[in-house]
């Protein structure tokens, strides 16, 4: 896939509401093809719920459009075909299936009945590279259920390479993750990123510093502040909201306001 | 007109049938999300409790009226015991809850035939029930039984007191409190297994006051609970989860509309008829009438 | 017919048998496969017509037609996730569907069934009777309509995501209200008696034992056509998709697949399989009525497949033999007792083994659900 091939995503007057409450209030946001973006902002911001309408889980209004195409109205499966994929907060892979069995169901979207109804009698190849990138070769025909918190994050991630997604939208991929895990999810989505447009939502601020490459801060449904890693760090209103509003979120805090 | 109006009757009371029944349901389906087949065999136990009771107590009225607690409290042990021996092992498979339950229900109503028989027996209705109101004389005559009406008010009487059970006392702030959220329940202090058998008793003693009611329309059998039992849960499927209110809705359209439909064509037509309408409504509101919207994945 | 069996199925997980197929470890699973179904042939084919009476035999013939019921309820239950209950529908309209074919071919070209001479309500054929009257109308619907019927209900119903409980008891009150439908019916469907009294198979008289042999056979090469069927289904890539489906429905979504579909395809072809059973049922057992395909039957097909092992399709297929067979020669001289036997075993199985009895076999092995095939 070249950088030319790759689209961006473009959101405008974006409006989710749950019985009365508005969770996303009219949110613009555009990331750029190949953009490294992090979503960030307090808890019930409207992350999760932006990514939800992206994706066709939440119904929404205004207008998300990838690659020219509108994806509000049409259904979750359709708008995974055109190339967005995404993972969730806690880790959801196909716990009874082996990783390859998870795997090749990913890469298999687009076959034809004929071949679904046929045995698979090898590992097909990009099952096979993607098992190599997200480091779970060795364990490729453990049943997932049996893989550890880190290792069914990867192989989400791994899911996302074969399904060959353009846009992926990652939900705290690293939440729960011990240090070496995380450093190694890190690097992952960096190799991933290179060829990809890449929306992570993320808590862990150390772990945005090092690897985002543009940032948009989430706050009550609006878009707060956006700009590099370091314009958002600088941002006065954004320092207000952390330290202001969230004062159980110390680790947070300080790491936004940290230089360095 | 006066043909339409006394179908509507009619229908009503098919309602307040179903409304008695789906009440204990919405409960343990609803809120518990606990699909009890056995459900049907605690109407029948309800049922059983009047027939023995009268073969003590001459006075139809007075043996009725002893029977109302009594039967909530025989269906409702009976819902403790199997919530305590089986259910509460499975909360997380609410399919195998099912099957589970309807092996129990099976059991429930071979001992049923084996302490009283094979064939239905008939309990005594109280004289105070045997009248009729006459709404309207004439040719299209338009007459309530009361046994109709003593249903209906029974019917209301419940949904009554379950709906301040569950808004106003402290039983219910916890009970709704389990639904909820039972993790949070549980971390802050509410002993959610007492709750969960607090409600399988109140459910399940709803089962046992709705199987007293069918005694005043019908006869007592092993498998009375079996036929109404699909017609109660579909109620609640068509009123939406863990809501009353759609329950209530539910069970008097569906009733209303089995009347009507009863009427126009044969009883087996009418059933069918109910179910496509069932589907077709499912087609426009999947989660029922009233739905509780969540973000979760699930 | 056990022992030579490569399926395993773990409770809810799908054992070895959807791992195997590359490498070599799947060259002596597919060898055992064989000669497992080599065994179960010559077990139906051989072993059975020459130990069991003609009696025997037609009621073996019986529990192999519950069998391929159960067959299908694995597919849809078992990989699917879909708590058919009313597998009693589709029964009843294959079953009804040969009934109907059997009944004009006895009154013979022009003439109406006996039964609607006897009620006298009726002296023309209704017009949904007509086609059947053609044998190869008739054999095609034992299997089509089952599978449109069931084609329209998993349409409106999985594409709304009408499902768990939900599905379940609708279609529980499907099978019900077509028992209904069907007593209230009784000038042209027969009533509650239903459809009996058939004299000829295509042609064969039905009195003649060597015919009901045949009937016999007949069936058991079905089953077994339709074991093989459901076995290469689970093996496939759809099998595992399949179940991929059944344990997370929305993350399916997720990867670009309409899961309504995936769905459909299992219902309908277990639908196809109930109604060819019900077909095959007609002739070997002499009658189809409403009794047969309501709402207790409908359950009863699926205690067979819950007890035997619903993700299995072997563990499936025996347990619905096993306890038709149990059913049929304990409930005749302890009715009672067969009741709380069957009730509570099925209790058991279910709330603390929902693998079923066949994967009583992993554990005392100690085999873990562990793939045989080397990746390449």
């Amino acid at each position: 896939m070249t950088e030319e091939a790759l689209h961006g995503l473009t959101i405008s007057e974006l409006r989710v509401s749950f019985d009365g409450f508005t969770a996303v209030d009219g949110v613009d946001l555009r990331v750029g093809p190949g953009d490294l973006r992090f979503l960030i902002g307090p808890n019930g911001a409207g992350k999760t719920t932006l990514v939800d309408a992206v994706t066709g889980l939440a119904r929404a209004t205004g207008s998300v459009r990838f690659g020219g195409r509108e994806l509000l109205g049409r259904p979750v499966h359709r708008i995974a075909r055109l190339g967005i994929g995404r993972t969730f907060q806690t880790a959801t892979v196909f716990e009874n299936l082996t990783v390859v069995q998870n795997l090749d169901i990913a890469a298999g979207a687009g076959r034809r009945p004929l071949t679904l109804l046929r045995q698979r009698r090898s590992v097909p190849p990009e099952v096979d590279e993607a098992l190599t990138t997200v480091g779970l070769a060795p364990h490729a025909h453990r049943l997932a259920g049996t893989l550890s918190h880190g290792q069914k994050q990867w192989l989400e991630i791994g899911m996302l390479l074969v399904q060959n997604v353009e846009l992926l939208l990652l939900d705290e991929p690293v939440a729960g993750m011990s240090h070496e895990e995380r450093d190694a999810t890190g690097a992952l989505l960096r190799t991933v990123a290179s060829e990809r447009t890449v929306v992570v939502i993320e808590h862990d601020m150390e772990f945005m510093r090092a690897f985002a490459s543009s940032v948009t801060v989430l706050h009550a449904g609006r878009v707060l502040s956006e700009g590099s890693p370091a314009e958002v760090r600088a941002d006065p209103r954004v320092q207000e909201v952390y330290l202001g509003h969230a004062p159980e979120r110390p680790t947070a805090a300080a790491h936004v306001g940290e230089e360095p | 007109m006066t043909v339409i109006l006394s179908q509507s009757f009619t229908g009503i009371s098919i309602g307040a049938v179903l409304l008695l029944i789906a009440l204990g349901l919405s409960l343990t389906f609803g809120q518990m999300g606990v699909i009890n087949m056995a459900h049907g065999e605690f109407i029948m136990a309800g049922a059983y409790t009047v027939y023995v009771v009268q073969k003590s107590i001459d006075s139809a009225g007075t043996s009725l009226l002893i029977s109302l607690p009594l039967a909530f409290l025989v269906a409702g042990a009976m819902g403790v015991l199997l919530e305590w021996l089986l259910i509460r092992r499975l909360y997380a498979r609410p399919l195998d809850t099912l099957l589970v339950t309807w092996g129990v229900s099976l059991m429930l109503q071979q001992l049923a035939r084996d302490i009283f028989g094979a064939p239905n027996v008939n309990a005594q209705a109280p004289s105070w029930l045997s009248g009729r109101i006459t709404l309207v004389d004439g040719e299209h005559s338009l007459t309530l039984a009361h046994s109709r009406l003593f249903i209906l008010g029974l019917a209301i009487a419940a949904v009554v007191a379950l709906t301040l059970t569950l808004r106003r006392t402290s039983l219910g702030r916890r009970i709704r409190a389990v639904v909820q959220h039972r993790d949070l329940a549980e971390a802050s202090g509410i002993a959610t297994g007492r709750v969960d058998r607090i409600t399988f008793f109140i459910g399940s003693g709803l089962a046992g006051l709705a199987g007293v009611a069918l005694t005043l329309v019908g006869p007592i059998g092993p498998t009375m609970g079996t036929n109404i039992i699909i017609d109660a849960f579909l109620v609640i499927v068509v009123g939406g989860i863990g809501q009353l209110r759609g329950a209530v809705i539910a069970a008097f359209a569906l009733g209303v509309l089995q009347a009507v439909m009863e009427y126009s064509t044969t009883v087996s037509v009418a059933r069918v008829t109910v179910l496509v309408a069932i589907v077709a409504f499912l087609q426009w509101r999947p989660q029922g009438i009233y739905t509780l919207r969540t973000r979760s994945l699930a | 017919m056990t022992d030579h069996q490569t399926e395993t199925g773990t409770g809810n997980g799908t054992g070895d048998e959807t791992t195997t197929g590359n490498g070599s470890g799947a060259r002596g699973a597919r060898w055992r496969l064989a000669g497992g179904y080599a065994a179960a042939a010559v077990l139906l084919f051989a072993v059975a017509p020459a130990v069991l009476s003609d009696f025997r035999l037609e009621q073996l013939a019986r529990y192999l037609c519950f069998a391929m019921v159960a067959v299908g309820i694995s597919l849809a239950w078992g990989r699917g996730g879909m708590l058919t209950l009313g597998q009693g529908l589709f029964f009843g309209l294959g079953g009804y569907a040969m009934a109907m074919h059997l009944k004009l071919a006895d009154a013979g070209p022009g003439q109406l069934p006996d039964f609607m001479l006897l009620y006298g309500s009726t002296d023309q054929l209704p017009w949904w009777w007509e086609p059947f009257r053609s044998p190869v109308v008739a054999i095609a619907a034992v299997f089509l309509v089952p599978m449109a019927v069931a084609a329209v209900i998993g349409f409106l119903v999985f594409r709304r995501r009408v499902r768990g409980a939900y599905f379940a008891i609708l279609s529980q009150a499907l099978a019900a209200a077509f028992a209904i439908l069907l007593i209230g019916q009784q000038a042209t469907t027969g009533g509650t008696n239903g459809l009996t009294n058939f004299q000829g198979f295509f042609g064969f008289a039905l009195n003649d034992p060597i015919n009901r042999r045949t009937v016999y056979f007949v069936i058991a090469g079905t089953l077994l056509a339709l074991m093989l069927l459901t076995r290469q289904l689970f093996l496939s890539r759809y099998g595992e998709l399949l179940v991929a489906v059944r344990d997370s429905e929305e993350r399916v979504r997720f990867l670009g697949y309409d899961p309504a579909l995936v769905k459909l395809v299992a219902y309908v072809v277990s639908a196809g399989m109930a109604g060819l059973a019900g077909a095959l049922f007609v002739p070997a057992v002499g009658i189809i009525s409403p009794a047969l395909i309501g709402i207790v039957p409908s359950i009863q097909f699926l205690i067979g497949a819950a007890i035997g092992g619903r993700a299995s399709l072997v563990g499936a297929a025996l347990g619905a033999i096993a306890v038709a067979w149990a059913q049929t020669t304990l409930s005749e001289e302890f009715p009672a007792a067969w009741t709380y036997f069957q009730a509570g075993l099925f209790i058991v199985v279910v709330a603390f083994l929902p693998g079923g009895l066949i994967s009583l076999r992993q554990l005392l092995t100690r085999r873990r659900p562990t793939p045989l095939g080397a990746s390449t």
